[in-house]
């Protein structure tokens, strides 16, 4: 498992991580809580001319504090644009949006993702869950789907409960088969564990890198499908002190996403 | 020209009709008059809102929503009504809280965002009384869309190959001009819209300040609106930013000047969530007795919305909510 360390916690090394995946000058849609410290790491590092959008309608905000709700008044501050869930969603159906960034509750080897339900009864869900609300649209839509999910054999299923929102469906060739857009999929995975990525040919998902102390089975042990390995895998780099500062200083100075600093 | 292969079907419920010429015909005999449309949202609810109906609720959840009407539809008791759940959260709450409904379209309901879930809410889905179709934001919204240009159905490109699809009421198609599979996602027309806007005229001229979601589109949609609005203004400050003014008067049936109106939402450039209150509702939820009590005291016995609004704290604490809105003006 992750080595206790002194320097950062498993948070911030999953929102470095995390931040490091978001190419200068593209365009995403961002969901609140770790995809969106993850951003605004990104735009204060390493893509200073990230274009963020939220499902609600803001367009590029200046972004001075994390917001509870992707429509809330901190997603609003310093936008080019208010408009409409229609003009966003709109966008990512035409092909102008590269990246969207989701949390999960249980996922699969094709990067396909529940956040309906949990039971076998539609009708009668032992656990009724949010449902889609714009993951299903912008995984399907969007250039690059990029997950943050704690890694564990609950959530890392071999079939999942309800499928809310596509990976790769059943494999290579089922979403274009499915009719979802060309060229579109799920990208790379961020665990507490690891860094993951997707195999070109077979679409399953596959170790980039063990976080520092992770091993590969610690992976086995947490993950109820057989995971891919790049050999021998890598370690993720840690979190440099530049960017824990600005993380602890000016993405979350009140330590909702990475905890309070001690 | 093009065939469908390997079509799946979905097998969710499609709760009210995409018939445009039954929706044509009702919008011909709705009122053009200039009226004044100023009431109470008691009288707004008790006029507007009948048992059985089908209901929308404007704004995110948690940010500019009509919660004033929506404790109302509670006080009346109203049953049995359908519900978009298109970016529902508080406001799910509060209608799950009175057992208002019985069917659903759902695209994002019992979750409140960062918040966790609604236990309550929760509890009632998951009882078996309330029938469920599966939807997404884009494509509930999209159904808002194809109802305001008085179409049967829009195609869309999301929602294909996953349970979303089995357990909606949309259908694959065929594009008839590159052949390409498709969604169709039905006109969805809600006999009820309620929606808190930033201000508006006494004849339901409306206007909002920030992002609108999906308001636009479920304006039109509506059969009727019921408009809550900070603050009333007089039809010349309206036609002073006509390009802000984005409900006309004529989709409107009722304005009730509600200030505060989205508590304990957030109202974007005028204040903050109460995040202290939406978890007190919550806590209480996960108790059911508990939570009876609770909603005795906030809702059943309250008369109307100011009651509730002097319970937490009246004026002095929505100046505290007015100083941590990030957007306000000054």
């Amino acid at each position: 498992m992750t080595h206790l360390n002194t320097r950062y916690n498993l948070m911030e090394l999953m929102v470095c991580v995390a931040a490091r995946q978001m190419e200068d000058g593209k365009t995403a849609v961002i969901g609140t809580g770790m995809p969106l410290a993850a951003a605004m790491l990104a735009q204060k590092t390493t893509a200073p001319h990230l274009i963020v959008m939220f499902e609600a309608g803001s367009v590029a905000p200046t972004l001075v504090k994390l917001p509870i709700s992707v429509a809330d008044s901190y997603t609003q501050t310093g936008a080019i644009m208010h408009s409409s869930m229609d003009e966003i969603m709109e966008a990512c159906q035409r092909g102008m949006v590269d990246y969207t960034f989701l949390g999960g509750a249980q996922i699969d080897m094709y990067g396909n993702i529940n956040t309906s339900m949990i039971g076998t009864d539609y009708q009668h869900p032992k656990v009724r869950l949010p449902g889609s609300g714009g993951a299903n649209d912008l995984a399907s839509l969007c250039w690059k789907t990029l997950v943050i999910t704690p890694h564990d054999k609950r959530r890392f299923v071999s079939k999942l409960d309800f499928l809310t929102t596509p990976g790769y469906l059943t494999g290579p060739g089922a979403r274009e088969a499915a009719g979802l857009p060309p060229g579109s999929g799920p990208y790379k995975v961020i665990t507490t564990l690891a860094l993951i990525g997707y195999d070109s040919q077979t679409k399953r998902m596959g170790v980039e890198s063990l976080h520092p102390g992770v091993t590969k089975q610690d992976i086995v042990d947490n993950t109820s499908f057989e995971m891919l390995f790049v050999e021998p895998p890598p370690v993720t780099p840690e979190p440099t002190d530049e960017e824990l500062r600005v993380l602890r200083e000016d993405v979350d100075p009140q330590g909702l996403i990475i905890g309070k600093q001690s | 020209m093009f065939q469908l292969t390997n079509t799946i079907t979905s097998q969710g419920e499609l709760f009210s009709s995409p018939d445009v010429d039954a929706a044509r015909a009702f919008f011909a005999q709705k009122s053009r008059a200039m009226t004044d449309k100023r009431m109470s949202v008691t009288e707004a609810v008790s006029q507007f809102v009948q048992d059985g109906d089908y209901l929308a609720s404007g704004g995110f959840g948690g940010v500019r929503i009509a919660t004033a009407v929506l404790h109302e539809i509670v006080r009346q008791r109203r049953t049995r009504l359908g519900l978009s759940g298109h970016t529902a959260t508080h406001d799910f709450q509060i209608l799950a809280a009175g057992k208002c409904f019985d069917r659903c379209d759902i695209a994002y309901v019992v979750g409140l965002e960062r918040r966790g879930l609604s236990p309550n809410a929760r509890r009632y889905l998951e009882s078996g009384t309330v029938k469920m179709t599966e939807w997404s934001n884009a494509t509930l919204g999209w159904r808002y869309k194809a109802a305001a240009m008085g179409v049967p159905f829009l195609p869309a490109r999301s929602v294909l190959g996953t349970d979303v699809f089995r357990y909606s009421a949309a259908k694959e198609i065929v594009c008839p001009f590159t052949g390409q599979k498709l969604l169709a996602v039905p006109a969805l027309f809600p006999d009820v819209g309620v929606i808190h806007v930033h201000r508006a005229d006494q004849y339901g001229n409306a206007q909002v300040d920030g992002i609108s979601i999906a308001d636009y589109d479920m304006a039109r949609a509506c059969k009727r609106v019921i408009i809550t609005t900070e603050r009333i203004v007089s039809t010349d400050e309206i036609r002073r930013n006509p390009c802000l003014t984005f409900i006309p008067y004529w989709l409107a049936d009722a304005v009730c000047e509600v200030r505060y109106g989205s508590y304990p939402g957030n109202m974007p450039y005028e204040y903050y969530s109460d995040e202290e209150h939406v978890a007190e509702w919550l806590e209480a939820e996960k108790d059911a007795n508990e939570f009876q009590i609770f909603l005795d005291k906030y809702i059943y016995g309250t008369r109307d919305f100011q009651e509730y609004l002097a319970l937490k704290g009246g004026e002095s604490r929505m100046r505290t909510l007015c100083e941590l809105e990030p957007l306000k003006r000054c």
